[in-house]
């Protein structure tokens, strides 16, 4: 979900895998690669091979993105929720996604990369975040859709997480995860509340958020394991458990369901349940939107790279000030 | 206020004056660590940016305690802490493996005694 696109970034003259430069490091690779297969967990100061440090630092640092850049379409709500129970409901979920952020980068920091230089890579357009937050939210129904799907996808793909083999990252998953549960439940409950008890128009209104919201969450599992080549590699060491396909039928199986409880409908023809495989059988999905969203060029992808930039560049005083005020007192406590 | 150290002693600009804290452009990094209940242990939980230790206790109670986790929290500048060598994990931890004479279970006692 947050390498949706590492199949496709440029490759480093140092990302072919290349042979141990000695004995000692084909010793440590070994036995690296013992520890992973045992089930082991790597830590932070741990021997890694250099590729597998990069994939993390590239996965975590996305991840962390994603939440960060998710406040902002739901952050567009918070002035305009209907009741003060949905408002503090829905600033207590961002507050969330802004702690989950933070958990990520510092899990992603203990790979020797500095916060600055994982902003820059954000701002700078070189780093991606999961693409479904480049869509608009134009409803309230929106919010509840969100909570329902997106969450609902991000807890399927975070789940297996918690069992990664590079154990910082697993241990922030675990802490994450305890927290997502109530996004996904608060979004189906507030849908819930508008299909059974509300107007027509707020019904249509429901409808209409799943159906701009429901092919973009498929996309969110990424492309095809056909397509992803770099899947393999990171199954190899642990730090992908399930496949993007595997991931992305257990999802639809599990929200068809759900959509039979809200009584709304997913706008996909082919949707029909299959006998045999005892699954959920769906259309194809649109890749050609899928790439344009991931490369740059979906609703709103300039919006949320401008309003994070914006939030960077206005903070600088504060930040300065920060510390020059905390020098300040260490100098006096000095003197 | 004269610089501890002479400038102009090595060739480039001269050094910086000791009692002036070296420039950062990064808020430095912070452990922390929190107790979730009187009579349990500090756990560590995480890490954090803060510019000095009242930020780093406030953002650690905002990041690290939204669902009442904690009841203390303590931070520790990341820098200050001295860690054991993973490399030395064997040499370090291994002695530890062969004395089984340290655990009650090494010793066999009468039935009579089996609450000792």
């Amino acid at each position: 979900m947050y390498t949706q696109a590492m199949d496709t970034m440029g490759k480093d003259r140092d990302d072919a895998p290349r042979a141990a430069r000695s004995a000692e490091e084909a010793a440590l690779q070994a036995r690296f690669d013992e520890r992973i297969d045992a089930g082991d967990f790597i830590e932070a100061k741990d021997w890694m091979p250099e590729n597998y440090r990069k994939t993390l630092v590239r996965q975590i640092s996305q991840h962390a993105h994603s939440e960060i850049v998710g406040m902002l379409p739901e952050g567009n709500w918070i002035s305009r929720a209907p009741t003060l129970k949905r408002k503090a409901i829905l600033l207590a979920k961002v507050q969330d996604e802004a702690g989950h952020g933070l958990y990520l980068y510092a899990a992603a920091e203990t790979l020797g990369v500095s916060r600055d230089q994982l902003y820059e890579a954000l701002h700078s357009g070189k780093a991606k975040y999961s693409s479904i937050f480049n869509y608009p939210t134009l409803t309230w129904a929106d919010m509840g859709v969100i909570g329902w799907l997106v969450d609902g996808a991000a807890i399927m793909n975070q789940v297996p997480l918690c069992r990664c083999s590079y154990a910082p990252y697993a241990r922030a998953m675990v802490r994450i995860c305890r927290e997502e549960s109530f996004h996904q439940r608060q979004g189906f409950e507030a849908l819930l509340t508008m299909m059974g008890k509300g107007t027509e128009a707020q019904r249509e209104m429901v409808q209409d958020a799943v159906n701009r919201w429901w092919w973009p969450s498929l996309m969110m599992f990424g492309p095809p394991d056909s397509e992803s080549p770099n899947s393999e590699q990171s199954m190899r060491w642990g730090i992908k458990r399930i496949s993007n396909d595997d991931l992305r039928q257990k999802f639809v199986d599990a929200t068809v369901e759900q959509s039979k409880i809200l009584g709304v409908s997913m706008p996909d023809p082919e949707l029909r349940w299959n006998e045999a495989r005892q699954s959920y059988d769906f259309g194809t999905i649109d890749w050609k939107e899928f790439w344009q969203v991931v490369g740059g060029d979906g609703p709103c992808n300039r919006e949320r790279l401008s309003a994070r930039v914006k939030a960077w560049d206005d903070g600088a005083w504060v930040r300065e000030a920060a510390l020059v005020h905390a020098a300040k007192h260490e100098m006096k406590e000095a003197a | 206020m004269s610089p501890a150290v002479t400038p102009g002693t090595l060739p480039g600009p001269p050094a910086e004056p000791v009692d002036k804290p070296a420039k950062r452009t990064e808020w430095p990094l912070w452990e922390v660590f929190v107790r979730s209940k009187a009579g349990l242990d500090h756990k560590h939980c995480g890490s954090l940016h803060a510019a000095d230790p009242q930020m780093a206790i406030q953002l650690a109670r905002d990041v690290y305690t939204r669902r009442q986790e904690g009841t203390s929290v303590w931070v520790v500048r990341s820098d200050q802490i001295t860690a054991s060598d993973p490399g030395d994990k064997a040499a370090y931890f291994d002695p530890m493996a062969d004395k089984v004479y340290r655990h009650p279970t090494f010793y066999e006692l009468p039935k009579s005694l089996d609450h000792m």
